[in-house]
């Protein structure tokens, strides 16, 4: 494992072997790793690979490094030399930083301000067994992060407004810009969100951030049953209290959030955030609301904030590897449904963030259950699951995104192959939903 | 036309013409082919009227599979189709092609659903947005993007322009509130994005379907998020002696932590215009006005007015008027809304331009205009998003005076070049169509525009549907496809083969 003598690293570009990937169940493999600092480094080393036909991982802090299928590449592309916030202006609510940036970071910058990213990034570190406050602004974009707060304000991909990037061809390229209001060519920028490193290597991002809210306070209705809890949920969000956030933590989960500051009982919360007579005037509203549905209590400050915390990241299953946890996205109404005739099948914990919508899942018995979860969610109106934790093994047997129609999988695939025709980016990790193998005719020429 | 050049007519296609109108009844039986010149003449333009083509024939589909058919047909054959849902694009989105099947989307005109709750309505496209809103308003909800064409506008032009209005900054562009489409692709696949739940479950297809001009898919239904109407909504109407205290005050505004439902700006010619027109009482003795709306609860809004007038008076405000009923509310509004028929009547014509810029540079963009105004010698009135920086200007000029369209033409190429250099964007809402087609190459280089085209290639290799639209140039997919980087010739030749 020597390190090769690589012109690139005259110029300040640090490469180094690595140990090898954990949880690759592979003989060890010699490992490469290209720790670039500038875009122009980004640029030689996609440039050299898709020349090379020599695919790269490529990687933030390795925080989201056990969702997709296990890759087996030979080299590894290290954004995290590549660091800085390089335009940040508060007045016209906009944020760049080099894709390697701590998300830490920026958060902290933004804070300092009172300002945030409204979509509220989840942080997959303790779930996947690793530490938290990891992660990227890079790798942000390209999981389509987002948390408790999408409901009202939406995910990573409504609040991009421009990058720069290189394709898989090993071509720099900018899309969108720094200004909210931007139709002038194809958003690439959202095409880029959740493409988990399949088509571009991000070198710079531009964000929409907005002003923290001045007051927090959650609602919160005890021992409501899982359809109770939805029908409650549907009746806040179907009023004008601008409710930006609402979860449901069956009984046997809401002791996990927060210290355990809940107690035991089912807790069904409501958040609502603004300046603070407005706060007040809409918990009353609410309560009001919902007085017929249940016993209520408010929470507020620390204990508010560390509950919707948890629950964006998915605290109660923060508990070992052994057990498979999947993310399921569908209709809120139907949420509670879906799991209702799941437990009838499997034995699983299950609690809902999204009005219901999104629904967290850990599998008690270690199979992921994927066909049979699938299926339920088909029935009940649609959406996808995502097996955001499981073993390798499992990672590399079963698609952990969701299955496309082969029209659309066909289309995906297209995609993929204009982006990255030589497969060099991230190859397999996406599996089905961008197949890596069905190249469409419109690739005709990609071979050089 | 004005110096714009369109892709060449296909020769076999025209001359394939009563072939291909006849096949078309064949698809679409009943009323739904239009091939006679006088018949078409409705559809030979769309809201930018500047220019007038007609098309090859009419088609207006009633189903789904009508649709898939059509464009089946029409890419087996290399027939160029030209989607188009009510016609008013302001940049030429649904110009029509000569040789081209203009495929009209105004029949699938149903509400599919409306399920409160999930906060969900399913609509066919051509469904006006103004449509979805009033399909669920007797209980209390809205559709929250409301581009000034809402009554007319259909909701799958907006997912084709990711159409915006004046609440954007705060409730987000048609892009933030499209949940779901079913498409229908060149070659005749039909392809569902989406759906009631959040998120994609691979690439985010709908992200970029949004926006994309009508060159990537047909959309045949859309599932959009519908919202809860805000308790109460009041505005303020403030006068600032110069545009930098105006620029100044929404600054001040949004570094406050509000953002406001509405925040618009006039400068003095469009203040002028509008209270000539509609008498709104708005100051004329000031060089900016801004409308800075508040909504949510009452207790929130009083709260927040508050704040609002003092950051005016801290600017140097010289009139601040806040609404006390809804009456006047709409009055202030009343100047803003009629702005472009209000300097309709001070001009024979007017040319609308659209960028955006960083809020910031509004006074050197306004400097900037001045000059501009007074080398082409035409006049120019803004209205401008202020929350977002997307700025209007209404360039002044008569169609009948020999050239005065090519100098309106040529001062808002300036105008947008303007936008660029400090860091804005060529079209913030009204899409590049044909308008700003050949001012791409300002914001974007080659590479740039190669990737776009690779998306493009994807959806329709042949470039099918809707050319000559968006992009300066046309490439061959094929073309594209070839890697710039070839053995021997990279960066760095000598670097170790692993």
């Amino acid at each position: 494992m020597a390190l090769y003598d690589c012109p690139l690293s005259v110029s300040g570009f640090a490469r180094a072997t690595s140990p090898p990937l954990r949880g690759r169940e592979e003989p060890e493999i010699a490992m490469t790793t290209f720790t670039p600092s500038t875009a122009a480094e980004v640029l030689s080393t996609v440039a050299w690979a898709a020349a090379e036909e020599s695919p790269l991982e490529i990687l933030g802090h390795g925080s989201k490094r056990g969702i997709g299928r296990p890759l087996q590449t030979e080299h590894t592309l290290d954004l995290s030399k590549l660091s800085g916030v390089t335009l940040y202006e508060p007045a016209e609510l906009v944020l760049s930083a080099k894709a390697g940036t701590p998300l830490a970071e920026i958060e902290k910058l933004l804070a300092e301000n009172g300002q945030q990213l409204a979509f509220e990034p989840l942080d997959y570190g303790p779930l996947l067994g690793g530490e938290k406050g990891k992660g990227t602004i890079g790798g942000v974009l390209a999981s389509n992060l987002s948390g408790p707060r999408r409901l009202k304000a939406g995910a990573a991909r409504d609040h991009i407004l421009g990058i720069a990037a290189v394709s898989g061809r090993g071509e720099a390229f900018k899309s969108g810009g720094r200004v909210v209001k931007n139709v002038t060519g194809y958003d690439l920028s959202k095409l880029m969100a959740n493409s988990w490193g399949t088509l571009a290597v991000f070198t710079d991002v531009t964000f929409k951030v907005l002003p923290a809210a001045e007051t927090e306070v959650t609602l919160t209705l005890r021992g409501l049953l899982d359809d109770h809890a939805a029908a409650a949920m549907a009746l806040a969000l179907g009023s004008s209290a601008e409710v930006s956030s609402a979860a449901h933590l069956p009984e046997r989960v809401a002791g996990r959030v927060a210290g355990g500051s809940l107690g035991s009982a089912a807790a069904t919360l409501l958040r609502v955030e603004g300046f603070g007579p407005s706060v007040a005037y809409r918990i009353t509203a609410l309560k009001d609301l919902l007085r017929n549905a249940g016993p209520l209590e408010e929470i507020s400050g620390d204990i508010s904030h560390s509950v919707w915390r948890d629950i964006r990241d998915c605290a109660p299953f923060v508990d070992g590897l052994a057990k498979p946890v999947w993310r399921v996205s569908m209709a809120p109404a139907q949420g509670h449904q879906m799991v209702l005739a799941l437990r009838m099948q499997a034995a699983v914990d299950a609690f809902y963030d999204w009005q219901g919508g999104l629904i967290w899942l850990r599998m008690e018995h270690g199979d992921p259950e994927a066909d049979l979860l699938r299926g339920l969610v088909r029935q009940h109106g649609g959406g996808h699951a995502t097996l955001v934790r499981a073993a390798p093994s499992h990672r590399a047997a079963l698609p952990v995104f969701e299955p496309q129609a082969p029209q659309l999988a066909a289309l995906a695939a297209r995609l993929k192959a204009e982006f990255d025709p030589k497969n060099i980016l991230n190859p397999g990790r996406m599996a089905s939903a961008a197949s890596s193998v069905t190249l469409g005719p419109a690739t005709e020429g990609g071979a050089s | 036309m004005s110096g714009l050049l369109m892709p060449k007519p296909d020769d076999a296609t025209m001359r394939r013409r009563d072939e291909i109108v006849a096949d078309m009844r064949m698809i679409v039986p009943g009323e739904g082919v239009v091939d006679a010149a006088n018949s078409m003449r409705a559809f030979e333009s769309d809201g930018l009227t500047a220019y007038r083509q007609l098309p090859l024939v009419v088609v207006l589909p009633e189903t789904v599979a009508q649709v898939s058919r059509v464009l089946k047909y029409c890419n087996d054959r290399n027939i160029r189709v030209v989607p188009r849902g009510s016609g008013t694009s302001l940049s030429g989105g649904a110009l029509p092609l000569e040789d081209a099947v203009l495929l009209v989307m105004s029949r699938f005109n149903r509400i599919l659903e409306i399920d409160f709750p999930n906060r969900i309505v399913v609509a066919q496209p051509g469904v006006t947005n103004l449509g979805i809103t009033t399909a669920v308003e007797q209980e209390g909800f809205y559709y929250a993007p409301d581009p000034s064409s809402q009554i007319a506008c259909s909701i799958g032009g907006n997912v084709a322009e990711n159409s915006g209005g004046v609440h954007c900054l705060k409730y987000g562009l048609t892009a933030n509130n499209v949940l779901g489409i079913e498409m229908v692709l060149m070659n005749g696949e039909v392809v569902r994005l989406g759906g009631k739940h959040l998120d994609a479950e691979g690439y985010d297809l709908l992200g970029v379907m949004t926006g994309s001009e009508g060159l990537l898919g047909v959309v045949t239904e859309v599932t959009v998020r519908i919202l809860k109407k805000p308790e109460t909504a009041r505005a303020l109407l403030i006068g600032f002696p110069t545009s930098e205290q105006g620029g100044q005050c929404v600054a001040d505004i949004i570094g406050a932590g509000i953002i406001p439902g509405g925040m618009e700006m006039m400068d003095r010619p469009a203040i002028h215009a509008a209270e000539d027109f509609v008498h709104a009482g708005y100051p004329l003795d000031v060089e900016a006005l801004l409308i800075v709306e508040l909504d949510g609860p009452g207790v929130e809004v009083d709260h927040l007015i508050g704040l609002v007038e003092a950051i005016a008076y801290r600017n140097g405000s010289t009139t601040c008027r806040i609404s006390q009923s809804e009456q006047e509310r709409l009055s202030f509004w009343a100047g803003r809304k009629a702005a472009f028929p209000a300097v309709g009547r001070i001009s024979p014509d007017y040319y609308c331009m659209d960028g955006t810029i960083p809020r910031k540079e509004l006074p050197r963009v306004l400097a900037g205009m001045r000059e501009l105004s007074e080398k082409y010698g035409l006049g120019v009135a803004n209205v401008f998003h202020a929350g977002d920086g997307n700025l209007h200007p209404l360039i002044l000029y008569d169609a009948n005076m020999p050239g005065e369209l090519d100098k309106a033409e040529s001062f808002g190429a300036d105008i947008l070049r303007l936008c660029v250099k400090v860091g804005g964007v060529l079209t913030g809402e009204h899409g590049v169509g044909v308008e700003k087609r050949d001012l791409m190459p300002e914001m974007f280089n080659q590479i740039d525009l190669d990737q776009q085209m690779r998306v493009k290639c994807a959806f329709d290799p042949n470039h099918l549907l809707n050319p000559g639209k968006v992009f300066p140039q046309l490439r061959r997919c094929a073309e594209l496809g070839r890697m710039h980087v070839h053995r021997g010739q990279m960066a760095f030749p000598d670097i170790p083969r692993f």
